[in-house]
């Protein structure tokens, strides 16, 4: 079983760094508890190459802060989406597996969990709200990462905190 | 009646820009401009904090070109720490950084190619959105999107070899570098399994740029005039006159090929380039102090690198910049989309770099850091994907930055990308009633050419939609269209 958890977002942007820190959050717990075939990644957005990097992973749990109305976090399932806005230089979860598909002719079922933040400014360090919401993303996650099937089998088999 | 059309990118943290453009009552293009509503004040941000951590700080700009920034810093740095200015860093320093450089060069264009404008034209600037694009690409040609995917792979891991990271990399250092590259780094770029290798990476440079050079050759009345205006050009170049997108003197031509700007020494900048403040926006405007405001605006970027500079000194690309230049028998090309054609020129080039430094013992073993005496002062340049970026700081006398002036890549085309908009303005949306498709995709293409990251011009993070909202005189909305 291989499962990746990808954070993106911009550490040195406050709370924009909430995906960053979920991941060191999980890989800590992850090693004191002898997880195996977890795999973390974080970087500033998604791009085109991480169609490549989820190709042969069993499942994709990626993870973000939220500038939307969230009461804290919420998960939901990635599907497909080949938009892509004009100029930008980042993909979304659901292009990311649209790409995948297409080149691979096989994708891994993949979340995405948004964490919400509230501060953005330029400087380093999460507000003590969001990680509040960090914190309760990453007690949601756990048993899921220890029984993963749940969120392979899809919609069937797990209801989602979904927003 | 006097309509006014305004296309608005929207970004995710609060960060716009849009385009507006005012129609006179018979329907003909009076204006157009490009605002920028978003300011974050990054270089107030920084004062105050130590020099030496500045090349880490400025990544937080944005994550789109971090590289850029921290490698433009870090030359300012040499500056302030008396290592000297670009080239006199230790061969290992100097030569790990340019590494890093071309290897963000690389995955940046090839992003953008790939990514951005193959969709383009596989498929047609006029084609449905909802094919016209990379996911598109990879249903029709899928050996093309793999390329794409695993050159911007290729990028990203010598950008992590050489930085140190993916994220906030901390590889340059104020004097130099802070590590060589590993043997198994360097045979992996050398010779990893197929396609992660460099001679791959290189094939389909070549192969990226013989597909613009067809489509070129079907759609030459397009591509040649297509937002297409005369204008100066400004970038680095060596001493001796080569591209350079590490570092070098200041160079300008004008629109006929006159050297305007005679190979400064980029300390010297603000003798040169004065930056104009207007109301709608709150991106600067720069221009060349000698031709004034009006006159003095330019173009960065590959289309101004490959005018400015005498010859590439890599083989295959020189090649390519030969033909490049007799196209326009040697004159300044002012073709807005042979944009594209430069940046694959240039993606060459920097496959061909990187295979050379890979080649390169310094990069195993040497000093990595030099230091000299210390001074108040120093402008960092690099010529980064979209053009070239200017860092300029000054310490006081307990090592604090006192000030920090950045003129990013984006910044110095602005009046360019302006006029971009305004000629397919007057082409596209002369006597149109409302907003077509059409509309949209040549606003998209024009503004696309020059590959703009709203982003760290505007200092705010983003992803851009394109809005195009249509007004009547009475600013009632008549028409609206996005993306």
């Amino acid at each position: 079983m291989k499962i990746l958890i990808y954070a993106y977002g911009n550490p040195g942007r406050q709370d924009d760094g909430l995906g960053n820190a979920f991941i060191e959050r999980m890989e800590e717990w992850a090693s004191e508890n002898k997880i195996e075939g977890l795999e973390f990644d974080s970087n500033y957005q998604l791009n085109i190459e991480d169609a490549h990097a989820i190709a042969d992973k069993d499942l994709v749990i990626f993870v973000d802060a939220s500038v939307e109305e969230l009461d804290d976090f919420c998960i939901s399932k990635v599907t497909e989406n080949s938009k892509i806005t004009f100029t930008t230089h980042a993909a979304s979860p659901g292009y990311i597996v649209d790409l995948c598909k297409e080149i691979y002719k096989k994708a891994p079922p993949a979340y995405l969990i948004h964490i919400k933040g509230y501060e953005w400014e330029f400087m380093e360090g999460i507000t003590a709200k969001a990680i509040e919401n960090m914190e309760l993303a990453f007690e949601y996650l756990k048993p899921f990462i220890l029984n993963p099937e749940l969120l392979i089998a899809g919609d069937a088999g797990v209801k989602l905190r979904e927003q | 009646m006097t309509r006014k059309i305004t296309i608005e990118p929207v970004t995710r943290v609060e960060g716009h820009g849009k385009v507006t453009i005012h129609l006179d009552d018979k329907g003909n293009v009076t204006q157009s401009r490009l605002h920028i509503v978003e300011f974050r004040g990054f270089e107030r941000f920084v004062q105050g904090r130590p020099y030496w951590e500045a090349p880490v700080l400025v990544q937080r700009l944005c994550g789109i070109c971090p590289v850029s920034h921290h490698l433009a810093a870090a030359k300012a740095l040499d500056v302030i720490v008396g290592a000297g200015t670009g080239d006199g860093l230790t061969p290992t320093g100097e030569k790990m950084r340019r590494l890093m450089h071309y290897g963000q060069t690389f995955q940046s264009h090839a992003l953008h190619f790939f990514h951005l404008v193959s969709p383009d034209l596989l498929f047609g600037i006029d084609a449905d959105p909802a094919i016209r694009n990379v996911i598109g690409v990879a249903m029709k040609f899928p050996e093309l999107a793999v390329q794409g995917v695993m050159m911007r792979k290729f990028g990203q891991e010598v950008i992590r070899a050489t930085a140190g990271k993916k994220i906030h990399g901390t590889g340059a250092i104020p004097g130099g570098i802070n590590k060589h590259l590993t043997i198994a780094e360097r045979d992996e770029f050398l010779k990893g399994a197929d396609p992660l290798n460099i001679e791959k990476m290189i094939e389909w440079s070549i192969a990226a740029l013989d597909l613009f050079k067809g489509y070129h050759k079907a759609n030459a009345g397009l591509i040649d005039t297509f937002a297409a205006f005369p204008s100066s050009h400004l970038s680095l170049v060596r001493k001796d006159g080569a591209l350079d997108l590490y570092h070098g003197v200041l160079r300008a031509v004008d629109a006929n090929g006159k050297k305007i700007l005679h190979d400064v020494d980029y300390q010297d900048y603000l003798k040169y380039i004065g930056e104009e403040v207007k109301s709608w926006s709150y991106m600067k405007f720069p221009y060349l102090l000698e031709l004034g405001k009006e006159d003095g605006w330019y173009r960065v970027g590959p289309l101004a690198r490959l005018n400015t500079c005498d010859f590439i000194p890599t083989p295959l690309a020189q090649k390519e910049f030969e033909i490049f230049r007799a196209y326009t028998h040697g004159k300044t090309n002012n073709m807005t989309m042979h944009m594209h054609w430069a940046r694959l020129i240039e993606l060459l080039h920097a496959a061909e770099m990187m295979k050379d430094l890979l080649n390169d013992p310094d990069l195993l073993k040497g000093d990595l850091v030099i230091k000299g005496t210390k001074q108040k002062e120093g402008v960092g340049l690099i010529e980064a994907p979209r053009g070239t970026l200017f860092h300029h700081y000054r310490i006081n006398d307990n090592d604090q930055i006192e000030m920090a002036n950045l003129i990013v890549s984006t910044t110095n085309n602005n009046k360019p990308m302006n006029e971009a908009v305004l000629r397919v303005a007057v082409d596209q949306m002369t006597g149109q009633k409302e907003i077509t498709e059409p509309m949209m995709n040549a606003c998209e293409v024009a503004i696309r050419a020059y590959d703009p990251c709203l982003s760290c011009a505007t200092h705010a993070l983003g992803k851009m939609p394109l809005e195009i909202n249509l007004f009547d005189s009475k600013n009632n909305l008549i028409d609206k269209k996005r993306t």
